[in-house]
């Protein structure tokens, strides 16, 4: 049978493709890289750390490396992660649609994010960059004798894609829902995916502007942040952070969506509370917007700035809260099956719940003055961005994997590798929040002795998380090939991209799906497909 | 400083208490929900586990409106706690008290650079007395850097082209880690040094360079041959031409300068300013941006003829000046 993976073959029908889900494969393919890149590089520094004083790299090259770490992860694969993989596969197949609302726009997202990504690359192998991704003036502008320029434009470039993917999410969404697919019935999926889309919208352009900015007066000396010229390095801070908080956002939200499908698709039990679980994820977006000054508690910035951002800090915490509470009610008498997407889910459930909480830290005032630029917020986004963003990630591509593949993965390596994952991600950032409450700040090179026990522990912690990566990789091109053929709902979930067949032709449908129900309605226990 | 394998950092300061009091508090609520989630993710999903080929519906189950609001309020009335904590002691963390030994601090690529009052200074190691506030005032010559004393859990950013201030009170004697926590390039991990914490009659000594007295092992300098802080600036005040138009009777072309430190100054389009450190500043290096009402805009900028130590030579001198 003909599906959109033997549709056609060669490197054209793939490079020139319109189709989303193909579009999604090359992203695939291209944050996979990026990811594995941007790994090797926290490898090395993890390494450094293992001893006190700095002796496998220079002082220079590991400011390199954590930077290009940051840049790399957070640009190159947190924020595309699962948008622009599992959103654009899934988006239009969950409203029953044929392709995204402009499928051109979407491959050229794809050739901009890739455009970026060489731009941020070469910069790298061309003699790096040391600001750290956070660039902050006068250091990017008038100090650094590395490559910021390059990079920055890097960056500027990749926010395009974002912006076009953004773009044609929230015109899929409002247009190209199935007949009777009324809001309420959407996935929640696709709130978060929307509610996403309109961060992207609003903040990325806020980036663009920052960048633009930082380019003229590192090459045209205009004073805009440099004091020396009559400009304000804390006004960078603002414009940056104005993009870069709701950035967290943009990462996480996605994860919150691929959470709630599995957990609910797993406990064969519909959400508990559809509505708070989906208004919470608009919350969030909007919120977003109005914390950003909580990154410069220390900055000098006005004490009385200080509060207005902490007491509006701590209502993020809330919707977030609630989609806790409301996952972990979904379980109760659910009929709840131990596949290896829910063993994600779960994981990002403890997880994200530490990292969250971890979070009312840093909003607390006088506990940041402590902790800020400590290990402490390393550990802290690191909970929200890998135990958060990476475990829905993963979760969401074991879960769909059937789907886009058309084959089954083995689940017992899956389980495995799941568990490996969640053990080597605590070891690695669980010292980093005592290290950080000790006062070891960040972005350290050599730091004094009595830090060491749990610098190694960290480490240790981080050769078992790379392992448990790779794991994963080789079981999913493998099962390419060999693994066994995946029914059209193997899982036996509920949405509409279940209806076709695994992989699923170009059409998606054969006939547009028309939608009688709640989104999470299950069949009675014998009509399940066979588990993998 | 500490050897070993610590697991909670030393408290030397009267703030460290205060945070740490927080701290415990909200490793007590984050620990609670933390279990609490933890607890009823495992119970339910090995209660309600689901055997491949058993027959198993899972229950009807409905949404619950009391209980999401519960779950609303009860997080938002503890945050509201934290918040309010929080901004109370950040409050006092932003006041020194008045009576504070006033220390002046410049941030460079990569070291710190301390002046006491008396005109002694150091560099990556500053000498405080037990039991006395000390308020330090910091600027930086050129990228950001974050002053650190971890031991005292107070931080502050040294941000290029204005002032910003941060107080502490030790409460131990001994030496303590000092770091820069801003990124700032190559060598910002080398960028650390030490607090010593004396005992008054010790600091004392160390003050006047007396090796004499007990303790004073440590002393490290002497008083300067070139005077007090205050004694500098007056020097730089006569040597960069300020004394010939802010006369001390009120007859020069620029403002009677006595008495203006920290009271308010009306300005000439209106407004008024308080005459803080960075008001100082600016008055020196933008003297456009404020006109004292009154006066003309003839004073030329001294940006680039001044750096920021002597513009705290400077700013003690004007300090130093009382009402006439």
């Amino acid at each position: 049978m003909s599906n959109y993976l033997n549709v056609n073959y060669g490197v054209k029908s793939w490079l020139l493709t319109r189709d989303h889900k193909r579009i999604a494969l090359l992203y695939l393919g291209a944050v996979t890289l990026f990811f594995f890149i941007g790994g090797a590089a926290a490898v090395i520094f993890r390494i450094e750390l293992l001893t006190p004083q700095g002796d496998l790299v220079q002082a220079e090259t590991y400011n390199k490396l954590f930077t290009m770490h940051g840049i790399i992860m957070i640009f190159l694969f947190l924020i595309p992660a699962i948008p622009a993989v599992l959103g654009n596969f899934l988006v239009p197949m969950m409203l029953g649609a044929r392709d995204l609302a402009f499928p051109r726009l979407n491959l050229a997202s794809w050739y901009v994010f890739v455009t970026g990504g060489l731009f941020l690359l070469g910069a790298m192998i061309a003699g790096g960059v040391d600001t750290g991704w956070t660039f902050y003036t006068p250091y990017s502008t008038v100090y650094s004798n590395s490559y910021v320029i390059a990079t920055a434009l890097g960056a500027f470039i990749v926010g395009f894609s974002s912006i076009m993917t953004g773009l044609n999410f929230v015109v899929t969404i409002h247009t190209m829902r199935a007949p009777g697919q009324t809001w309420f019935r959407l996935p929640l999926f696709i709130w978060s995916h929307y509610a996403t889309s309109v961060i992207i919208l609003l903040g990325t352009p806020v980036l663009a502007i920052t960048i633009v900015l930082l380019a003229l007066e590192r090459l045209l000396g205009l004073g805009i942040f440099n004091p020396a010229l009559g400009g304000d390095p804390i006004l960078f801070q603002h414009l940056f952070w104005f993009y870069s908080h709701p950035a967290v956002y943009i990462m996480i939200l996605p994860a919150m969506g691929v959470i709630s499908e599995l957990i609910t698709t797993f406990s064969r039990k519909r959400i508990f509370s559809y509505q708070f679980v989906a208004f919470s994820s608009i919350a969030i977006a909007v919120l977003g917007f109005f914390v950003w000054g909580h990154h410069m508690f220390v900055s000098g910035q006005s004490v009385y700035a200080g509060m207005v951002f902490s007491f509006l800090s701590m209502f993020v915490a809330i919707p977030s809260a609630i989609k806790v509470f409301n996952w972990t009610a979904t379980l109760y008498k659910g009929s709840v099956s131990w596949q290896t997407p829910l063993l994600y889910a779960l994981g990002f459930i403890g997880l994200f719940t530490i990292g969250g909480l971890t979070g009312l830290f840093l909003a607390t005032l006088a506990v940041d003055v402590h902790v800020h630029d400590t290990y402490f917020v390393v550990a802290h986004f690191h909970y929200i961005m890998v135990g958060g963003t990476i475990m829905g990630y993963l979760g969401g591509l074991h879960f769909w994997w059937p789907k886009i593949s058309g084959r089954l993965y083995p689940e017992g390596w899956a389980k495995f590798a799941a568990l490996v994952i969640f053990v080597g991600f605590n070891l690695t950032f669980f010292p980093q929040f005592l290290l950080g409450y000790l006062g070891m700040p960040r972005r350290y090179y050599a730091y004094p002795e009595e830090f060491q026990v749990l610098n190694v522990m960290s480490t240790a912690g981080a050769s078992i998380l790379g392992v448990g990566y790779i794991i994963p990789m080789v079981y999913f091109i493998w099962s390419m090939r060999y693994g066994p053929p995946a029914s059209a709902n193997p899982f036996g979930a509920s949405g509409l991209e279940w209806q076709t067949a695994s992989p699923p032709p170009t059409e998606n449908f054969a006939a547009t799906p028309v939608v009688t129900c709640e989104v999470y309605t299950y069949p009675s226990e014998h009509d399940r497909g066979a588990n993998p | 400083m500490r050897s070993g394998f610590p697991l909670f950092p030393e408290q030397a300061s009267t703030l460290a208490g205060r945070v740490d009091a927080i701290y415990f508090f909200l490793v007590i609520i984050s620990g609670f929900f933390s279990l609490l989630i933890f607890a009823a993710v495992i119970y339910f999903a090995i209660k309600y586990h689901h055997r491949a080929g058993e027959e198993h519906a899972p229950g009807l189950v409905n949404d619950n409106l009391t209980l999401e609001i519960v779950w609303t309020v009860v997080p938002l009335a503890l945050t509201m706690i934290m918040f309010v904590w929080g901004a109370k002691v950040y409050f006092s963390m932003s006041r020194p008290p008045n009576d504070s030994l006033e220390i002046f601090v410049v941030g460079r690529q990569w070291m710190w650079k301390f002046q006491h009052p008396d005109g002694q200074r150091e560099i990556n190691e500053l000498h405080v007395p037990l039991g006395q506030p000390v308020k330090l005032v910091i600027a930086s010559e050129d990228v950001i850097h974050s002053f650190y004393v971890p031991a005292f859990r107070v931080k502050q950013d040294a941000v290029p082209g204005r002032y910003t201030t941060v107080w502490f009170e030790a409460t131990k004697t001994g030496r303590f880690h000092m770091f820069c926590a801003e990124y700032c390039g190559t060598q910002h991990s080398g960028m650390i040094g030490r607090i010593v914490v004396l005992e008054p009659v010790q600091y004392a000594a160390w003050l006047s360079g007396d090796t004499a007295t007990p303790g004073a092992a440590m002393a490290a300098t002497r008083p300067p041959a070139d005077g007090s802080l205050a004694d500098r600036g007056h020097r730089l005040f006569q040597q960069l031409g300020c004394a010939s138009c802010h006369l001390p009777d009120r007859q020069g072309i620029g403002p009677l300068l006595h008495g203006v430190f920290g009271n308010p100054v009306r300005l000439r389009d209106g407004r008024t300013a308080v005459a803080d450190e960075s008001y100082i500043r600016e008055s020196i290096l933008q003297p456009q941006a404020k006109i004292t009402a009154g006066f003309q805009a003839l004073m030329p900028s001294f940006q680039g003829r001044v750096n920021e130590e002597e513009l705290m030579q400077l700013l003690a001198y004007i300090k130093s000046l009382g009402k006439r």
